[in-house]
This record gives C-alpha cells, sequence and structure tokens, in this order.
C-alpha cells in the first residue's frame, strides 16, 4: 500500500466515486423518506403509485426533472442564474469529504488492510465545513437576484440575513465542543467522545440545542423556512428555477440537513460509536451493541435525526422575518455566548 | 429598477403585486403593495378577477331558478347561501315553512357552516407554515361532504333548499349518520387545538396582528367572525332569529382582543356551538311536511324586501325588488360578507410586515366567489 499511486489517486477516487453515488441515493430516498413520513403523520399515505409501496418515486422524480424543459426567465443574468444552483449545490456535497461516519474497516476481511471509508481526516474539518458551507448562501442570494422576480429577490435576501444571523451562534455552540474535545479535527472529535466515555450532549445539552436550533435555521427547514415561504413568497428564492436547476436546488437543501445531522451526531451523540461508551464493559448488552458496524450506529442517529427535522415540519407553523431575527440576536446568541464561558469553566475545572 | 438610484443610501419603495395567483390569496385577489424592505406602506385590494354577474343574471330568472346561482357565490358554503336566498323570498312572499323543514336547514346550515369553518382552519394554517392541520380538517370536512351527498346528490354546489322548505325527506338513517358524526366533532376540534391553540410560535404570528377595535369594526360594517373577534355580540341567529333558530339554545363566542389570534378562538368555539345546535335539532326533530304550501309558480307581489342569515362568513342578505305578479325578481342585491370584510384589509396590515398580510387575509376569511359574484 506504499505505492502513491494507489495511495493518492485511486483509492481517492474509488471512495469519491462511491461518497457521491451513494449520498446521491440517500438524498433522493430523503425526499421520499420526508413525504412517506409527513403522510403518515397527516393521516394519509403518501407516494405508493410507482414501484412497490411507490419505492421508486425518487427515481421517477429525477428521470421528470432531468428531461424537463429548462426555462431561463426574460431579463435574468442568465449567468448568475445559471451559477446560483451550482454555487450552493458544490457546496453542500463537498462538505462530505471530511464527514467521518465510520472508523477504519477492512470491511468484513475483504480487504487487506483496513481504510478509511471517509475521504480525508484533515485536522481543521470543522473550519473546513463551516467555511465551505457558508459559501452557499451565495447560491441562494444569486439564484434570488438573478432570477428577475421580486417574490425571488426578498427570499434571497431573507435567506441572506437568516444564514448569516444563524451561522454566529452555530459557530458559538460549535465552540463549546471544541473546547471538550481539544481539536478541529471531526475524528478526534469523535474519539475524545470514546475516551472520555461520554458523550458530549450531556455535558454540552445546551450547546446542542443551540446548534441544532441553528442548524435547522441554517437549512432553511420550518419553523425557520422563510426564504421559501410558500405561502408569502410563492417559493422564495427558487421560484422562477425549473428542471434540474430546480433539482439541484433541491439536492442540496436535503444534502444540507444531511449535514446538519451527520454534524450533531459527530458532535454530540458519538458519532459512530455505540450508545453509552462508558457502560459499555459492565452491561450484559454490551457485546450485542459493540457487534453492531459502527456505520449502521452512525446511520441510525443521523436518521433520527432526520426524523426530527420531518416532525418539525409536520407541526410548527412559521415565524416571522422580524421574529426570526429576534429569536437569533436577542436570545441565540447571547445564551451561546453564556454557553462558551460555561463550558470552559467547566473545562478547565475538570482537567485542570 | 429602470432609473438608476443616485447613491449608495437611496432607498426605492418596491411595488408589489401580490396575487391573483398567489398561493395565499385564497383564489383570485390581488393586493396592490408598496413595501419598505419587508414592511407594507400602502396595500390596495384589487377585486374583479372572479366577476360572473350573478345579480344580473337572477333577473333574467325565475325565483326557484335563482338558487343554484346562489351555490356559486361563497363556493365553500353553500347552503347557507341558499339559505339566505330562501328566507329573503319567503318573507317576501310570506310563507312561513313547517318545523321539520326549518330543523332540515338547521341541521344543513350548521354543517355548512362546520365545513367552512374547517376551510378556513385549514388554509389559515397553512398561510402561517402549520401545513398538518389541512389534512386533519379536510378529514372531517369530507365526513360532511359525504353526508351532503347522501342527502342531495352534490358535494359543494348542493342547491339543497327550496322556497317553502326543503327538496327532500332525509335518506333512511341520515340522521343517525349525522348524529355519529357530531358525536365525535368536538374530539376533532380539540385535535386541531392540540396543534395550534397553545403553539408559542402560532400565538406570535397571531397574537396582536391585524388588531380591529370595536369601533371600526361597526363602523366598516364588519360581521361575523370578524366584528365578534372585535368583542362585539351580533349574530343574525339571535338578533334576527330565522328559520327555527330562537328554539334553540347557543352561545355567541366573542373575543376581547380583536386581534388574528382571538378570531381563531371565536371560529373555533362557533364550531363547537355549531355541533351543539346540531345535536338539538337531531333530538328535537320533529315529524311533518318538509315543504310549505306554495303555488306551483311564485309570483310576488310590487315590493322590496331583505332577508339575511348568518352565513359563516358574515350576514349573508339578498335584497330583493320584485314586480307585481313578476316570475323574476327586478333586481336582487346580494350583500356579501367577504366582500364587506375585506374593505378593512388596508387599515389592518399598513405598516405590517409581508407575512402579516397572508395571516390577515386568512382571518378575513374570504370567498372570492362571494366578493365578485
Amino acid at each position: 500500500m506504499t505505492d502513491p499511486l494507489m495511495a493518492y489517486l485511486v483509492i481517492p477516487l474509488v471512495k469519491i466515486v462511491v461518497i457521491v453515488a451513494v449520498l446521491m441515493l440517500v438524498v433522493a430516498y430523503l425526499t421520499f423518506a420526508e413525504r412517506k413520513v409527513l403522510a403518515y403523520m397527516q393521516v394519509r399515505i403518501g407516494p405508493n403509485r410507482v414501484g412497490p409501496r411507490g419505492w421508486l418515486q425518487p427515481i421517477a422524480d429525477g428521470l421528470k426533472l432531468f428531461v424537463k424543459e429548462d426555462l431561463i426567465p426574460s431579463g435574468a443574468q442568465r449567468f448568475v442564474f445559471v451559477l446560483a444552483p451550482c454555487l450552493i449545490f458544490v457546496p453542500a456535497f463537498l462538505v462530505w469529504a471530511v464527514i467521518p461516519f465510520a472508523p477504519a474497516t477492512d470491511l468484513f476481511g475483504l480487504l487487506p488492510q483496513p481504510v478509511e471509508p471517509f475521504l480525508a481526516d484533515i485536522n481543521i474539518a470543522v473550519l473546513f465545513v463551516l467555511g465551505v458551507s457558508s459559501v452557499g448562501v451565495f447560491g441562494l442570494i444569486l439564484g434570488g437576484w438573478a432570477s428577475n422576480n421580486k417574490f425571488s429577490l426578498m427570499g434571497g435576501l431573507r435567506s441572506a440575513a437568516q444564514m448569516v444571523s444563524y451561522e454566529v451562534p452555530l459557530g458559538f455552540a460549535i465552540v463549546a465542543v471544541l473546547l471538550m474535545a481539544g481539536s478541529l479535527s471531526l475524528v478526534d472529535i469523535v474519539e475524545a467522545q470514546r475516551d472520555m466515555g461520554v458523550w458530549f450532549v450531556f455535558p454540552g445539552i445546551l450547546a446542542f440545542g443551540l446548534y441544532f436550533v441553528c442548524g435547522v435555521a441554517e437549512t432553511n427547514r420550518n419553523p425557520f423556512d422563510l426564504p421559501e415561504a410558500e405561502s408569502e413568497l410563492v417559493a422564495g428564492f427558487h421560484t422562477e428555477y425549473s428542471g434540474m436547476k430546480f433539482a439541484l436546488f433541491f439536492l442540496a437543501e436535503y444534502a444540507n440537513m444531511l449535514v446538519v445531522s451527520s454534524l450533531a451526531v459527530i458532535f454530540f451523540f458519538g458519532g459512530w460509536l455505540p450508545p453509552f461508551p462508558n457502560l459499555l464493559a459492565s452491561v450484559w448488552a454490551a457485546p450485542v451493541l459493540a457487534w453492531i458496524p459502527p456505520f449502521v450506529w452512525y446511520a441510525v442517529k443521523v436518521g433520527f435525526f432526520i426524523v426530527l427535522y420531518i416532525w418539525f415540519r409536520g407541526t410548527f407553523p412559521r415565524y416571522r422575518f422580524d421574529q426570526l431575527m429576534e429569536v437569533g440576536w436577542k436570545w441565540l446568541l447571547p445564551l451561546s455566548l453564556a454557553n462558551i464561558m460555561l463550558v470552559g469553566l467547566g473545562v478547565m475545572l475538570l482537567k485542570g | 429598477m429602470t432609473e438608476p438610484l443616485k447613491s449608495l443610501f437611496d432607498v426605492e419603495e418596491m411595488e408589489l403585486s401580490f396575487g391573483p395567483q398567489h398561493p395565499a390569496t385564497h383564489g383570485v385577489l390581488r393586493v396592490q403593495l408598496k413595501l419598505d424592505g419587508e414592511r407594507i406602506i400602502e396595500a390596495k385590494p384589487i377585486i374583479g378577477y372572479l366577476h360572473r354577474g350573478t345579480e344580473k343574471l337572477f333577473e333574467t330568472m325565475a325565483f326557484p331558478q335563482c338558487i343554484p346561482h346562489t351555490d356559486r357565490m361563497d363556493y365553500v358554503a353553500a347552503a347557507t347561501n341558499n339559505q339566505g336566498f330562501c328566507v329573503a323570498m319567503e318573507k317576501l312572499l310570506g310563507i312561513t315553512i313547517p318545523p321539520r323543514a326549518a330543523y332540515l336547514r338547521m341541521i344543513l346550515a350548521e354543517l355548512q357552516r362546520l365545513a367552512s369553518h374547517l376551510v378556513w382552519l385549514a388554509t389559515h394554517a397553512i398561510d402561517i407554515g402549520a401545513i398538518t392541520p389541512f389534512f386533519y380538517t379536510f378529514r372531517e370536512r369530507d365526513a360532511i361532504l359525504d353526508l351532503f351527498e347522501e342527502y342531495c346528490g352534490a358535494r359543494l354546489t348542493l342547491n339543497t333548499m327550496k322556497i317553502g322548505g326543503v327538496p327532500f325527506e332525509v335518506p333512511d338513517g341520515w340522521l343517525d349518520r349525522c348524529s355519529e358524526l357530531v358525536d365525535g366533532f368536538n374530539a376533532h376540534i380539540d385535535e386541531y387545538e392540540t396543534l395550534l391553540t397553545g403553539n408559542r410560535i402560532w400565538k406570535r404570528r397571531t397574537v396582536g396582528v391585524g388588531v380591529v377595535s370595536p369601533e371600526d369594526a361597526i363602523d366598516y360594517g364588519f360581521t361575523g367572525p370578524p366584528l365578534r373577534g372585535s368583542g362585539v355580540e351580533w349574530d343574525i341567529r339571535k338578533v334576527f332569529p330565522y328559520d327555527r333558530y330562537d328554539e334553540i339554545d347557543f352561545k355567541v363566542p366573542t373575543g376581547a382582543n380583536g386581534d388574528t389570534y382571538d378570531r381563531y378562538l371565536v371560529r373555533i368555539e362557533e364550531m363547537r356551538q355549531s355541533v351543539r345546535i346540531i345535536r338539538q335539532c337531531l333530538d328535537r326533530m320533529p315529524d311533518g311536511p318538509i315543504m310549505a304550501k306554495a303555488p306551483k309558480i311564485l309570483r310576488s307581489t310590487e315590493g322590496m324586501v331583505y332577508g339575511s342569515v348568518e352565513a359563516p362568513k358574515g350576514e349573508l342578505g339578498y335584497f330583493l325588488v320584485t314586480t307585481e305578479k313578476g316570475t323574476e325578481p327586478y333586481r336582487c342585491h346580494v350583500r356579501p360578507p367577504s366582500f364587506v370584510n375585506l374593505q378593512l384589509l388596508p387599515k389592518m396590515v399598513e405598516g405590517s410586515l409581508v407575512a402579516d398580510l397572508v395571516a390577515v387575509i386568512g382571518t378575513l376569511d374570504i370567498v372570492l366567489g362571494e366578493i365578485d359574484r
């Protein structure tokens, strides 16, 4: 395995292809899951016509969007109009380069030596994720502006204000995690939770709450879905988009949901670790819990957050714009600042 | 965006045409907005996109033929529209309808009020971003429409009342099925309330939004839930009872602050009162004929008459001018509650945000078919 061609080209390429393909499929089926779960919450059945029990629905949706006519409204800034969906889609998928969804594995003995299934473990992964994902907001603003539509423009403006103001408490909430883990590498953060024998959600419950609220706001989902508030702004920033460009916005939104859920799992719920790492040695169920592959733990935890997202959508009305700003600046920001001090004090006292 | 801004700090008002094709304007209402960012400087409702000349059509039709056309005005509450026209006509012709007909009419009208309020709740909640109540309310609404279908064959445009009574005797077991539905209804209302009444976001979106003082409400001719939400106790069923509402015991709920949340509570309570009314009607249902003795061809005397009923959205009145021995109205003016209630929209939303406009349109519960006629 010392062959540089293998190590730097072939293996990463294989990983990239696999990750992107799986991610695309997961995102597509996420839309299906959302429609199904939402349907069951709303006393209806949901998609059940395409394929057995509707399982081919996302494929059909994808095909439809792919062959649909791609409209560019007259008066739109053509270049920016085309650029915007790329600007939001690329970061949403780029982030996955550093998200560790499982530890090094030899795939049940199939590989000669353990390989890390994720693409890269970089030492500033947290900064990378925050930096890359905040590029996505440009896509929203530019898309809204370039459409030459007042509703789109307002959606774009709303999203700009919202994402900028919620990124601040989001960052501060993550700082609390960094204080506890002492590292910016996502892998190290997971391993710190294993070593400490406790998921960060227990010492950092406030940080978790702040993180998740801001995360929901970052992804423009209920109850913070103002940029695309259907009843107010028709469809917000993507009113004028159709066909594959619209699909890119959609894929990006769901990929971002996955990112936020994944990070919540990694920061606060021990990533791929089985539950209650500190009890592992003493409980009779420990061997069973440890036997389940780490990736399954990770997927189950992420799935929980996804269901939470859908549950929010099923139950919450939408905030008004000024109230949204109020929540962000008057509540979340001071709370997250106070949280840093609290966690910092705790870390100082415990670690010495 | 035609003229370039003079400097960086120059501000410009944005004009936004909100509708007529917009998901939240409940049909083809168009509101011309002048916006400063998201704040509304001026709002001007523009109507007429659904004008069908119903009032003029009435002038060419024999009295009974008018009734199907009343269905199409407030198309989510057809039964009360029929009732309004029949009440006005009976007043004109001096017909007293038999008790069984009156009780059946009250059942139909109150079922219709429930159905209409369910549509209002569904759309109002969706406008404010809560999508789930829609599916729950439409489940119950469908059950009500099933009853209508069984009774008169139609689900939406019912044409279910005649001048002098009701056209059909109820099918076997219909009253039992109606009773079953009514008994379970309060539990369903509790369900909707679980989703919304105590919800903090719902309260933040509705409390203090679109406040109407009782004076304004009276000055602008508000009727129905918007008037009662402002704390004025006024219900045609109480003050000018028609059919047999004077024999029924029910309360008229009122609000205190006149905001969107109060109007929401008033309508929810009205649904519970409708359930009570139907319950009483079912318990006391008299036997007897369902049509009064009226001539085959109705001929009017010269005169004018105004008859009104409490429709789900407010006072629905018909003003008829008739000629001697005429078979059709000389002139029929309809006083639609939605039209009058819409008047205050600009005053209610000025200075608030676009999101509030949506909430206010929802809380006024307008139907464009009735506004434009």
